[in-house]
């Protein structure tokens, strides 16, 4: 019960941060149809921006948690920057080109991200500097009890924050109205007065800042800073978009969190079921495959980043239009 | 080969001849004369050769059938380790390599069926995540699959793998007939340039083929595609599981040049390295993909001969590593083009009407 309580946490604080970036993913896939596949690498610049302003202000005398304050509050706008200078520069002249362009235009832009990035963090695994000490609270009693940390805690709060915070923006705001009316019929949306070039970058840079958080919050959870951290985060975070139905603000939180929920869970008790010394008990066949080594797991834990892709083929053939979403078109 | 020739050239059949007898030459002159500047070279140019291939293998899935493939390396790599599996010392197997490449080709097809079948009836945007997932999953399981059974030697990768053997002529050696050495990487080059001419008969062919002519409607408009009574998902479906099998070939050929492989050599960098070339030189274009490729093959590698010394020169130390301005180039490459020359630098006639953007709203 123990180890599924620990999952259970770990599983929620991840999908907490892949819902946050699967907002990123969704809101503008919703509003142009278009995979921002630099999206990854915009949440890896927030963690990098973070990271260096850190390290910076760290002997400075500056209260640790204001240091933390400051670094997200310069990763925000890093990332708004990058986020609108890409559709700016590589989506918005290719907007009524057919689709393959930016699709394509999108990975260049992802390559160049990440490999500016190389060149200015370097190639190495970066230690993401703890500034807050980590405090671990048991869960029950026993010995053996879950846990939580308090950045785990302080993880979910953010994230719940903040979706509710773009649910707000989108649901209950005259941006958010134009948003919507933007994502329906672009044109006829103009017709009203609405400016979709202003709207679609609003759109972009919402979703970068939100990613700008979110990369703050995976350095510190996992205490380390790459220039390639962002390729699998924003990969699991479309598959969580996809999951929950893109376009969907609601799918992509709930997606999110169970994309979260499956890797922890998958990475915690693969291993057991698949070990073929704990199958001997069930199926006697397998005796002889069974060595001195009790451990014969043929899926470790080191499978996990691969549920999450597994998760989208699934739905993609039995539920393309995904849990919340409504029933996408089959154009190619 | 005639109705691929331009008007001008058909009229002519002396300058073809002797066009074509000067290719030739230079064809086969070249890994002798690169071999004086060193064997590196000719390493060098095959490894060109390779890409060439693959880059073949995406066009007929990018270029004709217009789907975006980002996990193109996995059928690479299904080809590379089927290869390696059946002819190393790792299984203690040794089979020939014309038994081997037909059965990467056939496995690395199966791949590319069992990817495409669920996703290819979606739109464009899912297989290129789809795709993207696969070659990430593939290389997880090469990286892992050494336990509990050592089926691919996990991140260690597999070597000592058989050169191939053709007749009593082993490309791992070098033969010397009289004085004349052939020594192994410019038998490799005619190997692969044998390759590589029948790859591109076979393209021509298929571009000017029933089923050429319905990918490209297919690309052009799916829905006017469908009502003229194409088969979309099945025709989709084998321009995939083609350009998988060009692949699985160009993957069994690296094994066996390159002796040892990893799963380092299979990751979405060099996907997407691929792809840079398909649209660089043309997406649907044979000799522009085949220039694309030529070009991004060089290019890095005289950036590293010349970039890194100018740094050191002027600099006193490296500020750039080639590699990451490699990478760069790639980026920009796919970027730039898309934006300014969207048709690539060969563009095929069709291709460039379509790539380029009008204001009659034709655009989805």
């Amino acid at each position: 019960m123990d180890i599924f309580l620990q999952q259970l946490v770990n599983g929620l604080t991840l999908g907490c941060v892949y819902a946050v970036v699967a907002l990123g993913y969704t809101m503008v896939y919703g509003i142009i149809q278009l995979i921002n596949f630099a999206h990854g690498e915009v949440v890896m610049i927030g963690a990098m921006v973070a990271m260096s302003v850190i390290l910076g202000l760290a002997g400075s005398g500056v209260p640790p948690l204001a240091i933390v304050l400051i670094a997200v509050l310069a990763a925000i706008p890093a990332c708004m920057a990058v986020g609108y200078l890409v559709e700016r520069v590589a989506y918005r002249p290719l907007r009524s080109a057919p689709r393959l362009a930016p699709l394509i235009t999108a990975i260049g832009v992802s390559m160049i991200l990440q490999h500016l990035a190389l060149l200015i963090w370097g190639r190495n695994y970066i230690p993401f500097p703890q500034m807050v000490k980590t405090q671990t609270f048991a869960l029950s009693n026993s010995e053996t009890a879950a846990t939580i940390t308090n950045v785990q805690i302080a993880i979910m709060l953010l994230s719940i924050a903040m979706m509710a915070g773009l649910i707000t923006l989108v649901y209950r705001t005259r941006i958010g109205i134009a948003m919507r009316a933007v994502s329906q019929r672009p044109d006829v949306a103009g017709l009203m007065g609405v400016s979709s070039n202003s709207v679609i970058s609003f759109t972009f840079v919402v979703g970068a800042g939100l990613g700008a958080i979110a990369g703050v919050m995976i350095g510190s959870y996992y205490g380390i800073a790459h220039y390639q951290m962002g390729f699998l985060l924003g990969l699991k975070a479309f598959c969580a978009a996809v999951l929950g139905g893109i376009g969907n603000l609601g799918g992509a939180v709930l997606g999110g969190i169970l994309i979260g929920l499956i890797e922890a869970f998958g990475a915690g008790y693969m291993g057991d079921l698949t070990n073929v010394c704990t199958l001997n008990k069930f199926l006697p066949g397998f005796a002889g495959l069974c060595g001195a080594n009790s451990n014969m797991a043929v899926f470790g834990s080191s499978y996990k980043d691969v549920f999450a892709f597994i998760v989208l083929i699934l739905v993609l053939v039995f539920r393309p239009q995904g849990l919340l979403g409504e029933r996408v078109s089959d154009r190619a | 080969m005639t109705p691929y020739l331009p008007e001008r050239l058909r009229k002519k059949p002396l300058v073809l001849a002797i066009g074509v007898a000067m290719i030739v030459i230079a064809l086969v002159a070249l890994p002798f004369v690169l071999n004086i500047a060193g064997t590196a070279w000719v390493r060098l140019t095959n490894f060109a050769i390779l890409f060439v291939l693959l880059s073949l293998g995406l066009n007929i899935v990018v270029g004709f059938a217009g789907l975006l493939d980002l996990g193109y390396i996995a059928f690479f790599a299904v080809g590379a380790y089927v290869y390696a599996l059946l002819a190393s010392p790792h299984f203690g197997i040794h089979l020939p390599f014309w038994i081997i490449l037909p059965i990467g080709a056939m496995l690395a097809c199966l791949f590319g069926v069992i990817l495409g079948a669920p996703t290819l009836k979606l739109r464009g945007d899912y297989l290129a995540i789809v795709t993207l997932g696969f070659g990430e999953i593939i290389r997880i399981f090469m990286n892992n699959l050494s336990e509990p059974i050592n089926l691919t030697n996990g991140p260690k990768g597999i070597a000592t793998i058989d050169s191939i053997k053709l007749f009593s002529l082993d490309f791992g050696r070098t033969t010397r007939i009289g004085d004349f050495a052939l020594n192994g990487q410019i038998k490799y080059y005619f190997f692969l340039l044998a390759v590589l001419v029948i790859v591109i008969i076979i393209n021509l062919r298929l571009q000017n083929s029933r089923i050429g002519r319905a990918w490209e409607a297919i690309r052009e408009d799916e829905l006017a595609a469908r009502s003229m009574g194409i088969n979309t998902t099945k025709l989709k479906l084998l321009a995939f599981a083609m350009g998988a099998s060009f692949g699985g070939v160009a993957g069994g050929v690296f094994s066996s040049i390159q002796g040892f492989i990893s799963p380092e050599s299979f990751t979405l960098t060099e996907s997407v390295m691929i792809l840079a070339m398909v649209v660089l030189g043309g997406m649907g274009n044979i000799w522009g993909v085949v220039l694309g490729a030529l070009l991004l093959s060089f290019v890095p590698e005289v950036l590293r001969y010349t970039v890194e010394p100018a740094q050191h020169a002027l600099f006193g130390r490296q500020l750039i590593e080639a590699d990451v301005l490699r990478m760069l180039l790639f980026g920009f490459a796919m970027v730039l083009m898309m934006l300014y020359r969207p048709a690539g630098l060969l563009p095929s006639a069709v291709r460039k009407r379509e790539l380029t953007r009008d204001d009659a709203g034709d655009a989805a």
